[in-house]
């Protein structure tokens, strides 16, 4: 159980600036998720935490202590890596008992049996026990990797794309596993992902990092609801954000390139007259139905059982909007399409910054 | 499933047997030629053309491990009859085993010749090995300043060929006091071979990923426990590789062996030949040491097989 708190940090390797003044904190208990694109500086991140890069300026501290003289193996963490993780040819018995059995913890054979049998149950290997490595399934491979971080009961997991390489199926299952495996041990996670699925479902808090830089943290429905610039906006949500170019004009929304207009709730005032906007608007908040609005093509539909999302077409610019999966639709039909003027987020045109978040 | 083949396949199917059949020939011819004399009487031992039919004789072993001298008379039927079986051998070549005073029978030189080759081939073949791993280690896995240069340094060590060195090192070992010592072979081949293992160790220890120790080091693990635990059970065919070139090399060296040592630690290498000039050339008895002297590589080879293999191709392994 622990508490996390990264202040300043900024880590380069060389010339290259992985982290740049990245402030971070984590509750005791927290399934806290670091979504990101490749580079953006995730792993750099979970190194710091674990121990083994150093931060080139700022201070980590667990459980308000600065760790910084404090090695991998004193910070008492577990990681789990996307691959890699286990060690070649021992059997999976021994892959588990091996953080017990080392001289800093001092385990005695009897509890490490005991441990290692308890924790083969709750992720049911048991039968792989004597199995070498070598020979496991991917997704038993990842199973054996997380027994391998809950057998010793650190104070911290860390996770860095744990999931990322297994199939969708297994991808799921182990999703669910993972999250109910963090509610029973009640324990600090960090999770490190690109899929924005994952962070979602799993992350009692979310941080989303672009270009070793936290844009936005917060609950999966803060981030999901007010996101704080378009780069959050449209890393998260599957389909992402529609976000469209246009200004306000006397309480109503002129997309300009588009060239359609549609109402719009919130106070508009000198702040957002006349200024050059994007708009955003979920695909879920955009209503497809006879006699709204505005008139607009459906370019592409994807049918995902539950619902349809379609890809309409106005000018030049594409939208996404879902729609019922009884809608009888086809391509190139023609469509009219209103918003819940309610659910608009507003950016500024030239920073991308949320205004809501400005105010 | 059988594999369906056209006829021209088939046909370069053969020619690749052909060929390698014939190229394993050319290679196997002298280990014949040595270990066919090694068994010879010594008046077949030189015929032309060669004899290749005959009836095996280990006399060649007998005299390679006794000190031996010219009859000048046969010997009488009640010496021949006193004699042990084998030394009748070396009567019948028309030679006599020398004894002490005391009737004790007199070794050549060979056998200490055979365990100084041993001694000084194992143990530089260990420390070669052993500080390369290390070395090539920290190359491998930490920030080390001008690490290129320092490489290049390390290989630059093998593009000077060693007999330039000789005399200069032959005058640097009688002043220490090194020459004709165990030490001083052992020092030397140790070098020569480390900047081979260090290069060597530094490819396989770069495949094999480091997120293998950081497990560990973060399991609370420290370094070097990592490192024995992890690292080097991976590392062990690119160990056994490096090995067996290692002991190749020291093994097989012949001009600083002939320059630096001459008899307490002499190596069999030098010795051997030197035999050529005691009384009449007697090849058997030099095919007899040969064979005997290809033996230890042959056996490490033949035990590390399947680790040299994985090693030939390593790279093309993991990943």
């Amino acid at each position: 159980m622990a508490h996390i708190e990264l202040k300043n940090v900024t880590k380069t390797f060389g010339k290259q600036t992985a982290l740049r003044n990245l402030d971070l904190e984590i509750a005791d208990g927290e399934f806290f998720v670091l979504l990101g694109e490749t580079g953006a500086g995730k792993t750099t991140t979970l190194r710091l935490v674990a121990g083994l890069d150093k931060p080139t300026e700022g201070q980590v501290f667990i459980d308000g202590i600065d760790v910084a003289d404090w090695g991998a193996a004193e910070r008492d963490v577990a990681l789990v890596l996307q691959q890699y993780s286990l060690y070649p040819r021992y059997t999976v018995r021994q892959n588990l008992e091996f953080p017990l059995k080392s001289k800093l913890r001092r385990v005695p054979d009897a509890e490490i049996a005991e441990r290692v049998a308890r924790v083969a149950k709750t992720l049911r290997i048991e039968h792989l026990l004597e199995r070498k490595t070598d020979r496991l399934s991917g997704g038993e491979m990842q199973r054996v990797s997380i027994g391998r971080a809950i057998v010793r009961n650190p104070r911290v997991f860390l996770m860095d794309e744990p999931l990322s390489a297994l199939d969708a199926k297994l991808r799921e299952t182990l999703r669910t596993e993972l999250k109910n495996i963090q509610m029973n041990l009640g324990q600090t996670f960090l999770f490190v992902t690109h899929d924005q699925i994952e962070a979602m479902s799993m992350g009692d808090k979310i941080g989303v990092l672009n270009k070793g830089r936290l844009v936005q943290s917060g609950t999966p429905n803060e981030i999901y609801n007010n996101p704080r610039n378009t780069f959050v906006a449209r890393s998260v949500g599957s389909p992402p954000m529609n976000l469209i170019d246009g200004k306000l004009v006397s309480g109503r929304a002129v997309m300009t390139a588009a060239n359609f207009e549609l109402p719009y709730a919130g106070a508009s005032g000198s702040v957002t007259d006349g200024r050059a906007l994007t708009f955003g608007i979920r695909p879920e908040d955009l209503q497809v139905e006879e006699g709204a609005p505005v008139e607009a093509l459906v370019h592409d539909i994807e049918n995902h059982g539950v619902e349809k999302i379609l890809t309409l077409r106005v000018g030049d610019t594409t939208l996404r909007a879902t729609a019922p999966a009884q809608m009888r639709v086809m391509i190139e039909d023609q469509v009219r399409f209103g918003w819940d003027p309610e659910k608009v987020a507003l950016f500024d045109h030239g920073t991308g910054m949320s205004l809501r978040h400005q105010a | 499933m059988a594999a369906v083949r056209t006829t021209g396949e088939r046909t370069l199917n053969r020619v690749a047997i052909a060929s390698v059949l014939i190229v394993t020939l050319i290679f196997l011819a002298p280990i014949y030629w040595i270990v066919s004399t090694s068994f010879k009487p010594r008046n077949l031992s030189t015929t032309i053309p060669p004899t290749v039919v005959f009836t095996p004789e280990i006399s060649p072993f007998v005299k390679l491990f006794t000190k031996r001298s010219q009859l000048r008379s046969a010997p009488t039927p009640e010496e021949y009859e006193a004699a042990p079986w084998w030394e009748r051998l070396v009567f019948d070549g028309g030679e006599k085993v020398v004894r002490s005073g005391r009737g004790e029978v007199q070794l050549s030189g060979y056998p200490s010749r055979f365990i100084n080759s041993l001694i000084v081939a194992i143990t530089s073949t260990v420390l070669a090995v052993g500080m390369g791993t290390f070395t090539a280690y920290g190359f491998s896995r930490f920030k080390v300043k001008g690490e290129g240069d320092l490489l290049f340094f390390i290989l630059s060590t093998r593009m000077l060929p060693p007999v330039v060195v000789a005399i200069p090192m032959f005058l640097m070992y009688r002043a220490v006091g090194l020459n004709d010592t165990h030490w001083g072979l052992i020092i030397l081949y140790t070098a020569f071979n480390l900047s081979f293992s260090v290069w060597l160790m530094k490819g396989f220890i770069d495949e094999i990923p480091k997120e293998y120790e950081e497990a560990a080091l973060v399991d609370g693990y420290t370094r070097m426990q990592a490192f024995f635990k992890v690292v080097l059970p991976e590392a062990a065919t690119g160990i056994a590789a490096t090995a067996v070139f290692c002991f190749i090399t020291a093994w097989n060296e012949y001009a600083f062996a002939l320059i630096m040592t001459n008899r307490r630690a002499q190596t069999a290498p030098p010795f051997i030949p030197s035999q050529v000039g005691s009384g009449l050339p007697d090849w058997t008895v030099i095919a007899s040491g040969t064979f005997l002297f290809l033996l230890p590589v042959a056996i490490f080879t033949f035990l590390l097989r399947n680790h040299l293999l994985r090693g030939m191709s390593f790279g093309a392994i993991r990943k």
